[in-house]
């Protein structure tokens, strides 16, 4: 670890930063294994080091990651004939299924080996002996830098990439558990955790590729270094997927704490005259512009002006858009990607969803917007995954952000915005093949 | 993290075991009400004692062993918090 490393503004993104073992290895160093052998404290060096850091989980829900390592790295330790298989296992989670991200797939293909050197690196330090890198899309690139690395000598464990099916909640971590278990990619209830039992019952970290590559350059430059962009809360960089009506739609590096309108002239600025930000993805929430475009990038100050960080997702909506008509579309997907194992998602989320095509597409009467608010309660925190939690935060943020829309189309039925093609992306619709 | 021995008992659902069944509903209705379709919503907050006995009844008659009384400090490390 260096110390007189200055910290670039660009870290996962670096313009160095090559797909091929060679480039990645004289642009960042090889990665610092403690020897073989090494005693377990100094192999748990690097948690200590990652708690210092302040890195939390950039998959979408901002768990602290030095202390998921922690609690996976002490459940190991507890293995024994009555709990759980000796070994623990770590999960690379590039699954992405955000619609509106693509932030993963960038950093594995620009960046893959800063992401597997993470796995490797995280493995040793909460004593794994396999990983499993999940991504969504073809794994053949990365199966190939995999086997380079190998004759690199650099999988200190062995390092199996799989490809997990479409679907919003497959990548859900219980979800990537079950699947790499030979069952359906749906999400299972918790307790016991993925930390204390998980792949095959054995000890689990879950963790989503920026985040183990944030821990790939940790490891070489220590938490101090890490901690020299971003907010002291919340420190470090974090990969954004712009899209929406913004000129140049792509994935940007900004530190934590960089004003949201930063992040958006950095994507060209507005396209067109622009209303609001869906900030956090379909989890997340809208932000009225242009108030939005002073709200600090982080978890904390995206909660506290209703909305999220996410994994790291803003979406600019044009003004000529009706924003719940997009909504009502987004939840109409959102309904169709239950696993259908919960009562209250199976049925609430498509009457969420046949409730906002009404105030959307009808002319909401009040009963219709008091089913729409019952709905809500009624489906919050009574699914095994969060996904009902998160399709009723994003018609919440709705009915609070578009109160005006929805008084107009209460009185004069749908705007004609609602005609415009959809600026919120959704994949193609359930049951076309994947 | 782990929880404590001093902490009340709680009432949860397995959402994916729970078949809305509805004998939780019959048995507790103090502490168990049902939703638009059948399903248990349980009011907030620990189980009071005096409700106990009644609600280890209804967490044994569920058919599918979907309804779960929390038994302070008998798994301590299942409460560990990772991500949500």
């Amino acid at each position: 670890m260096s110390a007189a490393d200055a910290p670039p503004a660009a870290r996962l993104l670096a313009p160095l930063a090559r797909p091929d073992l060679a480039d990645h290895l004289s642009a960042y160093g090889p990665p610092p294994f403690s020897p073989a052998g090494s005693a377990r404290a100094q192999n748990e060096a690097l948690i200590a080091a990652v708690e210092e850091s302040g890195l939390t989980g950039r998959g979408g829900a901002g768990f602290p990651a030095g202390r998921k390592m922690r609690a996976v790295a002490a459940a190991g330790r507890r293995a024994g004939p009555l709990r759980s298989p000796a070994g623990t296992v770590i999960i690379a989670n590039g699954g992405e299924s955000e619609p509106a991200s693509a932030k993963d797939a960038l950093l594995l293909s620009r960046a893959p080996h800063l992401v597997l050197d993470g796995i490797v690196l995280a493995a040793q330090a909460v004593g794994a002996t396999r990983a499993y890198l999940c991504v969504h899309g073809d794994p053949a690139p990365l199966r190939a830098a995999v086997t380079s690395r190998e004759r690199a000598g650099l999988n200190r464990v062995p390092i199996q990439v799989a490809a997990v099916p479409a679907g919003y909640v497959a990548s859900q971590e219980t979800a990537l558990i079950s699947f790499l278990n030979g069952a359906g990619a749906v999400p299972s209830f918790v307790p016991p955790r993925p930390a204390q039992r998980g792949l095959h019952r054995h000890p689990t970290l879950v963790l989503n590729v920026e985040t183990l590559a944030n821990i790939a350059l940790i490891a070489r430059h220590g938490p101090a270094w890490f901690r020299a962009v971003g907010t002291a809360a919340e420190p470090g960089s974090i990969l954004v997927t712009v899209g929406g009506a913004v000129a140049a739609p792509g994935v940007y590096e900004a530190a934590l704490g960089t004003p949201v309108g930063a992040l958006l002239e950095q994507a060209g600025g507005p396209a067109e005259p622009a209303q609001a930000v869906l900030a956090g993805g379909y989890f997340g929430g809208w932000l009225p512009l242009p108030g939005a475009g002073s709200v600090p990038l982080s978890a904390r100050s995206l909660r506290e002006a209703g909305a999220a960080l996410g994994p790291g997702v803003l979406v600019v909506l044009p003004a000529a858009s009706c924003p719940l008509a997009e909504t009502a579309r987004v939840t109409g997907y959102l309904a169709g990607q239950s696993a259908g194992q919960c009562g209250p998602c199976t049925q609430g989320l498509p009457a969420l969803a046949e409730a906002l095509g009404q105030v959307a597409f009808g002319r909401p009467g009040p009963e219709v917007l008091r089913w729409t608010r019952d709905l809500l309660a009624l489906v919050r925190g009574r699914g095994a995954c969060h996904l009902p939690d998160g399709a009723a935060g994003l018609v919440a943020s709705t009915l609070l952000a578009f109160a005006a829309d929805l008084r107009h189309h209460a009185e004069h039925g749908p705007c004609g915005r609602a005609a415009r093609p959809p600026v919120l992306p959704l994949p193609r619709p359930p049951g076309s093949p994947s | 993290m782990t929880r404590r021995r001093s902490e009340p008992a709680g009432l949860t659902v397995n959402p994916i075991a729970c078949q809305a069944h509805g004998m939780c509903i019959e048995l507790l209705p103090e502490l168990i009400t049902a939703d638009p379709w059948g399903y248990p919503l349980i009011a907030p907050g620990p189980v009071p004692a005096q409700l106990l006995p009644l609600a280890r009844r209804a967490v044994g008659a569920c058919p599918t062993m979907a309804l779960l009384l929390s038994s302070p400090g008998r798994h301590p490390e299942r409460d560990s918090a990772t991500a949500r």
